[in-house]
C-alpha cells in the first residue's frame, strides 16, 4: 500500500440558516483548504464530493458544486451520496491504485433547508417504515433505550458526553452550542423525548468541510507533519432495527478491528457522535481506553452537525491534532444512517 | 391457489411531502431585484471578464471564483440556437408549435433559454436578433417570467462567427 | 500505472420495461445481482464489498437507498459504497468498483446500479421546479435539441442521420432479449414519418423510460485465474468532469469527453481507436449523440461523425459497431443505463452477447455521460489480459 496522508483541512463557519446557496458556501472553504495546503488547484489530480439531494431539496444538487471547483480545464472528479468521509475513502482508493497523488475531498450540508428529522426518515424501508414517518430522533431513541436497558451505555455517560462536548465546543469556537454545565446539571434537566434531553441531540448546522490528502513525497512536500492514514475501513449494518443488536455497533467494531485501532495507544479519537449515547457505544466498539484517549476534543457533532460534512470534519480535527503535535496516533470516525448503521474508521499517525 | 387478487402485486400511492426553504443567494438576489424593476443584471467574473446572465450560483464555473460587479446587460440579444417544440408536456400551456431559443443578451456571454414569439417557427434562424417583450408592470415579480417572450428586432442576423464559440 | 489487474467475471441485468410492477425496488436489484452472481458461479457470501449507483434519490423517493438495500443484499458487516454522478453514474459506479480491486484493497467486488422510475414521478424528479429558476419552456428534450441543432449547423449533417441511428438501434434491440423496446419493423422511411417533438428531434430519436438494474462481479487477477468462466479484463478506466455552463463552453463536443477518451486510450495502450476497438456501447439517449460522440471520442474526424453513420460504420456489420444491444435508445433505466453499457461491452469480449454478439470482439468500450454533457465515465475491456 502507498503511504497517504491528510495534509490540509478547512471547515466553514458553522451556522444555522445561511442565505447563501450551497455553491456560495463551498467556494470559500475549497479555496481555504487549498491555501492551507499552499497549492494551486491545478495540482489537485482528483476531486471527490459527498452530499445528499434530500438535504438540499433538489435532485442533482451536487452538479452545481462542480461550478465551485474551477473545473476548467476538465478535472477528474466524482461524487458520493454519502458523508464527505466516504469521499475521502474514494480518493484514498484512487491514490492507492496510482491514479492520483493529490486529492481534494469535501462534504457540504444545509440542515436549515428543511426539517431534517423528518427528511431523514426517507432513508428507511420505503414500504414498511418510511410511510410511518418515525423521524430520526425517535429511531435514535429506540437505539438509546436498547443500549440503556442492556447496560452498554448509562444515562450518566450520555450526560458526560454532552457536558464535555459543550465545554470543548466553547474552546473550539466554531460550533453552534456550548456551555460549562456539569453532567449532574445536565441530568437535572427535563427529559424532552425519552430517553433524550435536549442536549443529547445534535445541534443541526449548515457547513462545509474540506480535506486534502496526498501520497508519499507529495504529502511531505505539502505538510510539515502529515497525518498518515495508516489504515481505513468502513462497514455497514442491517438497516432494519429489529435485526440488529442496538446495544452495540457491530459495523463500527468490525471497521475498528480491521484498521487495528487497539494495536497501540490512541492519543485522541474524533468520534462522530450525533446523539450522546453514540459516544459510549463507539468507545465500546472501538475498544478505546478513556483514561488514555482524549475523546472528540473538537466538541463534535453534538455541538455542530453539518450533515454530510460533520463526518469528514472528524477526520479533519483528528488530523489537526497530528499536524500540531498534540497527538502521535489518532482515530477518526464518521457514521451515517439511523442508530450508527454505517461506520468508517481510520488510524492516523504523525510518524 | 387461483386467487387472482393475491396473484397481482399490490401497488399503493404514498405521497411524500417535505418543505424546504430556498435561498437565492447574494448574486441572484441582485438579478432578481433587477427583474422586479424591469432591468437585466448579470455579474462579471473578475478573472475571465465574462458576464454571466443569469448569474446562476454566483460563481464563475470556469475559474472557480465568486462573480464580481453587477453589470446591466441587454435588453437586445442574439439567438444562438433553438428548439421547435411540437409536443405538449407537463405544465406546458403555450400553443404548439413554438420556439424555445437560447439567447445571449448584448453585453453578456452566456446563453439562457426563453420563448421566441411574434415570428413563424419556420422563420427562426440561428443568429437572429431579438428583444424582450415585458408583461404588464403590475404582474412583475422576482422572476425572469416578467419577460413574456422575446421577438425579432428586424436587425440583420449576427454572423455565425460572432456567436459560434458560445454554442 | 501500478494498478493490479481486474476482471469482470459476472454480468447480469434485469428484463427492462416501463413498469416492473411484479417486483419491489429490492427485488429488481436482486434480479440483476443474482444473474451476475450466477454467471460468475458465485453467491453473495463470496463478495467482499458492494458498490451501488443510481441517479437522484427523488426518482423513487428513497434517500440513500443503499442503506436500506443492505438488508436484501445480505451486506451486513461488509463495506457498502454509494456513487452518484448524474447520468454517468452507472459507468462511474462500475469504475469505482473496479478500482476497489485494482487498488488491491478487495478481491471480489459486486457492483449494481438501478432505477425504478415507475415507483416515482421521473418527469418531476428530473426537474423539480425551484423558486427563482429560469423558466423552462421546452420539456425533457428541450435541453439537448438546441445542442443537436448546433451540431447539424457546424457539421452540415443531413436531417435524416438521427433517424438512421434510431432505426439501427431499435433493430439491434430485437436481438437483445433484455431490451425494453422490441420493435422489428422500423425502416428509415417510417422513422422519418414519426412526429417532430423537439425540432430537430423526432419521436423515434428519443429514448424510452424504463425500470431496470444491472450488476457486475469483478475480481482480482489471482481469483480470476482460478475461475473457469468467461472474463473481461479491465484494460483502462477514465473519468472527467467540467462545469455545466460557462461562457465559451463547447457543448457539442465537450472537452471533458475528449480528454477522458484520450486518457482512456493512453492507459489501454491504444493509439488508433478506430482500428483497435472492435465494438462500442456508447451512451446515446438521443440518436444524434451517436455522430457527436463518434467525433468526441476520436473515432471520426471533426464534422465527419455523421458520414460514419451514413456509411454504415456503426452497424453491427460495420467496422465499428455502436450499441449492438440497442443502446439507451431502446432501454433507459437512468441510473443503470451506464452500467448496462459497461456490462454489454464486457459481454462482447466474454462472448456472451448471444444474438447481438460481434464475432471475434477482443476489445470493447463502455461509455456513459451525464449532467449537461459534463460528466464522463469510460472503460476499455478486453478478452485478453492487458
Amino acid at each position: 500500500m502507498r503511504d497517504v496522508g491528510i495534509v490540509a483541512f478547512a471547515e466553514s463557519q458553522l451556522t444555522y440558516g445561511t442565505t447563501n446557496t450551497p455553491v456560495e458556501m463551498i467556494v470559500p472553504t475549497v479555496n481555504e483548504v487549498l491555501k492551507n495546503a499552499g497549492i494551486e488547484r491545478t495540482e489537485v489530480d482528483f476531486w471527490c464530493h459527498g452530499s445528499c439531494d434530500y438535504m438540499t431539496g433538489q435532485p442533482f444538487s451536487f452538479v452545481a458544486a462542480v461550478d465551485a471547483l474551477g473545473a476548467w480545464p476538465p478535472i477528474i472528479e466524482s461524487h458520493v451520496e454519502m458523508d464527505g468521509a466516504w469521499a475521502l475513502y474514494e480518493a484514498w482508493v484512487k491514490i492507492q491504485m496510482g491514479e492520483a497523488n493529490v486529492a481534494l475531498v469535501f462534504g457540504n450540508g444545509k440542515s436549515s433547508a428543511g426539517d431534517m428529522n423528518r427528511a431523514l426518515t426517507l432513508q428507511q424501508d420505503p414500504y414498511t417504515v418510511a410511510p410511518l414517518w418515525p423521524g430520526l430522533t425517535a429511531m435514535e431513541g429506540i437505539g438509546a433505550c436498547a443500549a440503556l436497558q442492556a447496560g452498554t451505555v448509562t444515562e450518566r455517560q450520555m450526560a458526560e458526553a454532552a457536558s464535555r462536548a459543550r465545554r470543548d465546543g466553547a474552546k473550539n469556537g466554531n460550533v453552534l452550542v456550548s456551555g460549562s454545565e456539569s453532567a449532574d446539571e445536565l441530568l437535572s434537566r427535563a427529559v424532552t423525548s425519552a430517553p433524550f434531553r435536549d442536549h443529547d441531540l445534535p445541534a443541526m448546522a449548515d457547513g462545509v468541510s474540506a480535506i486534502i490528502i496526498a501520497a508519499g513525497h507529495a504529502a511531505k512536500r505539502i505538510a510539515k507533519r502529515p497525518a498518515w492514514i495508516r489504515a481505513i475501513d468502513h462497514r455497514i449494518d442491517h438497516q432494519n432495527l429489529g435485526w440488529r443488536d442496538l446495544a452495540r455497533s457491530t459495523s463500527a467494531a468490525i471497521a475498528a478491528s480491521e484498521v487495528g485501532v487497539h494495536n497501540d495507544k490512541v492519543d485522541i479519537a474524533e468520534l462522530h457522535t450525533t446523539f450522546s449515547h453514540h459516544e459510549q457505544l463507539l468507545i465500546n466498539a472501538l475498544q478505546l481506553r478513556t483514561d488514555a484517549t482524549r475523546i472528540t476534543p473538537s466538541g463534535g457533532a453534538l455541538v455542530g452537525n453539518a450533515l454530510m460534512a460533520a463526518g469528514l470534519s472528524r477526520f479533519g480535527h483528528a488530523a489537526r491534532a497530528i499536524f500540531d503535535g498534540t497527538a502521535d496516533r489518532a482515530v477518526a470516525h464518521a457514521q451515517q444512517g439511523a442508530c450508527l448503521q454505517q461506520n468508517i474508521v481510520a488510524v492516523l499517525e504523525g510518524n | 391457489m387461483s386467487d387472482k387478487a393475491a396473484d397481482k402485486p399490490l401497488r399503493v400511492r404514498m405521497p411524500i411531502g417535505i418543505d424546504y426553504k430556498w435561498c437565492a443567494g447574494p448574486a441572484s438576489t441582485d438579478y432578481l431585484t433587477g427583474l422586479k424593476d424591469g432591468r437585466l443584471y448579470g455579474r462579471r467574473c473578475p478573472v475571465c471578464q465574462m458576464v454571466y446572465f443569469p448569474p446562476r450560483n454566483g460563481v464563475c464555473a470556469r475559474d472557480g471564483v465568486m462573480l464580481g460587479e453587477s453589470v446591466e446587460v441587454g435588453p437586445k440579444g442574439t439567438v444562438t440556437t433553438f428548439c421547435i417544440v411540437n409536443v405538449p408536456f407537463l405544465g406546458q400551456t403555450i400553443k404548439l408549435p413554438y420556439v424555445a431559443a437560447t439567447i445571449i443578451l448584448d453585453g453578456a456571454h452566456l446563453g439562457f433559454s426563453h420563448l421566441l414569439q411574434e415570428v413563424e417557427a419556420t422563420d427562426v434562424r440561428m443568429g437572429m436578433r431579438v428583444e424582450p417583450v415585458w408583461r404588464d408592470k403590475s404582474d412583475w415579480d422576482y422572476s425572469l417570467e416578467n419577460i413574456s417572450h422575446f421577438r425579432p428586432t428586424g436587425e440583420p442576423d449576427a454572423p455565425f462567427d460572432d456567436y459560434a464559440r458560445y454554442l | 500505472m501500478g494498478a493490479n489487474r481486474c476482471a469482470v467475471v459476472g454480468v447480469g441485468q434485469t428484463n427492462h420495461t416501463t413498469v416492473r410492477a411484479d417486483v419491489s425496488i429490492a427485488g429488481l436489484v436482486r434480479e440483476a445481482v443474482d444473474r451476475a452472481l450466477e454467471s460468475a458461479g458465485m453467491t453473495l457470501a463470496d463478495i467482499d464489498a458492494i458498490v451501488i449507483g443510481k441517479a437522484p434519490d427523488m426518482l423513487e423517493g428513497v434517500m440513500m437507498p443503499e442503506m436500506w438495500l443492505t438488508d436484501s443484499l445480505a451486506a451486513s458487516g461488509k463495506p457498502v459504497f454509494r456513487v452518484h454522478t448524474a447520468g454517468s453514474v452507472g459507468g462511474s459506479t462500475a469504475i469505482v468498483a473496479a478500482q476497489h480491486v485494482m487498488s488491491g484493497i478487495h478481491k471480489r467486488v459486486l457492483t449494481v446500479a438501478f432505477e425504478k422510475q415507475s415507483d416515482g414521478n421521473a418527469m418531476w424528479a428530473l426537474s423539480v421546479p425551484t423558486p427563482f429558476g429560469v423558466p423552462v419552456h421546452a420539456g425533457a428534450g428541450g435541453y439537448f435539441s438546441p445542442i443537436i441543432r448546433s451540431y447539424m449547423r457546424r457539421s452540415g449533417a443531413p436531417a435524416h442521420i438521427g433517424a438512421m441511428v434510431a432505426v439501427k438501434d431499435r433493430t439491434n434491440a430485437c436481438k437483445n432479449p433484455y431490451a425494453h423496446l422490441h420493435e422489428p419493423d422500423w425502416t428509415l422511411e417510417k422513422a422519418l414519418e414519426t412526429p417532430m417533438l423537439w425540432d430537430p428531434v423526432r419521436f423515434i430519436e428519443t429514448c424510452p423510460s424504463s425500470d431496470g438494474a444491472a450488476a457486475l462481479v469483478m475480481v482480482s487477477e489471482d481469483v480470476a485465474d482460478t475461475m473457469n468462466v468467461p472474463k473481461a479484463w479491465v484494460h483502462s478506466t477514465a473519468m472527467r468532469s467540467e462545469p455545466t455552463m460557462f461562457a465559451g463552453r463547447n457543448q457539442v463536443s465537450p472537452r471533458a469527453g475528449e480528454l477522458c477518451a484520450e486518457d482512456l486510450y493512453r492507459k489501454a495502450g491504444i493509439t488508433n481507436p478506430l482500428e483497435e476497438i472492435d465494438v462500442c456501447e456508447v451512451y446515446v439517449p438521443f440518436s444524434w449523440f451517436e455522430p457527436m460522440w463518434l467525433e468526441n471520442l476520436g473515432f471520426a474526424p471533426k464534422d465527419h461523425g455523421w458520414r460514419f453513420v451514413e456509411d454504415g460504420v456503426t452497424e453491427m456489420t460495420g467496422k465499428l459497431p455502436f450499441n449492438p444491444s440497442g443502446g439507451v435508445l431502446s432501454t433507459n433505466p437512468i441510473g443503470a443505463s451506464g452500467m448496462i453499457r459497461f456490462g454489454e461491452a464486457a459481454m462482447q469480449v466474454m462472448g456472451l452477447a448471444g444474438e447481438h454478439q460481434i464475432d471475434g470482439a477482443k476489445k470493447a468500450m463502455g461509455h456513459a455521460y451525464g449532467g449537461g454533457s459534463q460528466f464522463f465515465a469510460m472503460w476499455i475491456v478486453g478478452s485478453e489480459k492487458n
